[in-house]
């Protein structure tokens, strides 16, 4: 998972054998395709992988059945049956929908029983109602294929569906691999973060005699976080931790930034609620129990174990690229 | 409480601003628009108009059949047929590397291939003289094959092949070039090698363009004169190719030439309408990845 242009299909494509790595080795189990020190270099056609291109590729002079079928014959009409695609065997591609197109790609990368799948962004071509639909047909396709996956996304919900596990890539460096969970409660960076979702406060931390930490941030505020840290830090907050209450209310044990609303925007059944530098998630209801209208101040709470710690360089990068959603 | 507007009343002399002027400038124009049009569609269709007037259209069949008209026939037809094979055989290949490939003096290449194109055909029979001429640079290495290239037909069907082989691989360059280099790439993943890639990806998808371009290669092939009338000669049932014909004709029977003029410019007729037809078609059967269906478009 990763933002445009951060060298996801690079990886893939250099699995494939399409692209020639600089320095490297890539192997499925002790099958080794590329070894750069080793002088190996398998044509893509002596390696086994089913690579579902981003654009599906289909072939547009070929039927469905024979692109199907390219890869091999075997199983053409089995895999025509399981994609639902038997009815359209005989039609060209230009005339299928985007949803029809993926399962053919799907089928025909999987004609050649291959080793290993590789999907690039197979969810980014479809419109909003078809992908739902895909992704709940990929996810029960995935477990029931049990073959090693790669699947390339740039958007985080799908990768949590999909994976079990997800590997980070910003501007071609890999800076995490851990499933969703792990991903959120330990993100490695800030770009982490912003690519799962998070909020991003800048301040200053220090370690607080009964455990965890105080940070004084940029903005003014000061929060108490469980992990222990020192120095230059962001603090990393999900939407859907933050609970939110009118006006001003008196300080208790948990964190809390006043802000006026900026916006409110809904999403997928819920509200995104933008106040001052955060981001909160709440329900519809939510809104409407507390009243809530842009330009009011409204109060976001957060416990100090959703106040993550992440280490800090000076200044937060540049995260326009990185941050979460299609 | 109400507001009464008045109009000023203003003594406004009469000036008429001259239309007349401007529309009799305009009626000039287009008078010489069309008769610039008229010059020059005059000129271009004069010719040909003049070939069909100038000798009965029924008599065309009998002096097509003049004996010197048949041999010419003949040598044309054989010579085109050996030519255009090489130029498939030997082009295609060379297409498709220079399409698929880059590498350091690709564009010379490119450039070195094209230059038959701009080639003065009679330049073009000189440098086949100097290359396999008796006094060649392979003449020596011919004659011990046994071979005399001057006033043969192989000569005709080398000049033939170098002057319209640019015709044909730079439209079939074009062709190969517009394949998705997606589409290679996946037949690669799913088990094909680069041979079967490229009969069973690459020719057909660039069909229409290799064909438009053979068509051209084949109407230039056929009209070529300058190269084979210097390398060549112009030796009857041997070397003399139907232009060649015209030529010797212009002399011995004037009519015999308009026949054979006539013969061409129905062949050429027809040679275009081809090359358009195809044209259309393959652009109606564009392999480029179009977005089809009601999904969204893709994020880079």
């Amino acid at each position: 998972m990763g933002p445009s242009g951060a060298g996801k299909t690079t990886v893939l494509r250099a699995i494939a054998g399409l692209r020639k790595p600089d320095r490297g080795r890539i192997a499925l189990g002790d099958r080794v395709w590329f070894d750069s020190a080793a002088r190996i270099d398998l044509a893509p056609e002596q390696r086994s992988v089913g690579l579902v291109f981003q654009e599906y590729a289909l072939f547009p002079h070929l039927s469905v059945r024979a692109n199907v079928a390219f890869g091999g014959t075997a199983r053409v009409d089995d895999l025509l049956e399981r994609f639902h695609i038997a009815p359209l065997a005989q039609t060209k591609p230009g005339t299928l929908s985007g949803g029809e197109r993926q399962r053919v790609a799907l089928a025909r990368a999987l004609a050649r029983d291959p080793a290993v799948l590789l999907l690039d962004e197979p969810l980014s071509a479809l419109d909003a109602h078809t992908r739902g639909v895909v992704r709940d047909e990929l996810q029960d396709l995935l477990r029931e294929l049990a073959l090693p996956t790669l699947l390339v996304t740039h958007d985080f919900g799908d990768a949590a569906a999909l994976a079990d596990r997800i590997g980070v890539v910003i501007a071609g460096r890999l800076r995490q691999v851990g499933t969703a969970r792990e991903l959120i409660d330990h993100p490695a960076d800030v770009f982490v973060v912003s690519l799962t979702g998070g909020n991003l406060l800048t301040g200053n931390a220090r370690p607080r005699a009964g455990g965890g930490s105080e940070i004084v941030l940029d903005a003014g505020d000061v929060v108490q976080s469980a992990a222990r840290a020192s120095g230059r830090v962001a603090v990393a907050v999900y939407p859907w931790e933050i609970v939110l209450r009118p006006g001003d209310v008196p300080p208790d044990a948990t964190n809390e930034i006043v802000a006026p609303v900026a916006s409110l925007t809904p999403e997928g059944g819920r509200v995104r609620v933008r106040l001052g530098p955060l981001t909160a998630e709440c329900s519809t209801e939510d809104v409407e129990r507390l009243g809530l209208h842009r330009g009011d101040p409204v109060t976001a709470c957060f416990s100090p174990a959703a106040a993550r710690l992440v280490a800090l360089d000076g200044e937060l990068p540049d995260l326009a690229d990185v941050s979460a959603g299609s | 409480m109400s507001i009464e507007v008045t109009e000023p009343r203003v003594e406004v002399p009469a000036v008429v601003i001259d239309g007349g002027g401007g529309r009799a400038g305009r009626a000039v124009g287009s008078a010489l628009l069309a008769l610039v049009v008229g010059i020059t569609l005059t000129f271009l269709a004069l010719p040909i108009v003049a070939l069909f007037a100038e000798v009965p259209l029924s008599s065309v069949p009998d002096l097509l059949s003049d004996p010197a008209v048949i041999k010419a026939l003949e040598v044309t037809a054989r010579t085109n047929l050996v030519a255009n094979i090489l130029i498939l055989a030997f082009g295609t290949p060379l297409a498709y590397v220079l399409a698929t490939r880059r590498f350091r003096g690709r564009a010379l290449v490119v450039t070195l291939v094209e230059l038959p194109l701009v080639l003065p055909p009679a330049v073009a029979g000189i440098g086949l003289l100097a290359a396999f001429g008796a006094q060649g640079l392979f003449g020596d290495d011919l004659k011990n094959a046994g071979l005399f290239l001057p006033f043969s037909e192989l000569a005709v069907i080398l000049a033939v092949t170098f002057v319209a082989s640019p015709f044909y691989i730079r439209q079939a360059i074009t062709a190969f070039e517009s394949v998705d280099p997606t589409l290679t790439a996946a037949a690669r993943t799913l088990g094909a090698g680069p041979t079967r890639t490229f009969w069973r990806i690459s020719m057909p998808l660039a069909a229409a363009g290799l064909v438009a371009g053979w068509v051209l290669a084949f109407a230039r092939g056929v009209g070529e004169f300058g190269a084979t009338i210097v390398f060549a000669g112009n030796v009857q049932g041997k070397t003399q190719t139907l232009t060649l014909a015209v030529y010797e004709q212009l002399d011995a029977n004037f009519d015999v030439a308009l026949a054979i003029g006539i013969l061409l410019v129905v062949l050429s007729a027809g040679v275009l309408l081809s090359y358009k037809m195809i044209v259309s078609w393959r652009d109606s059967t564009s392999p480029s990845s179009a977005r089809f269906g009601p999904s969204s478009s893709t994020s880079t």
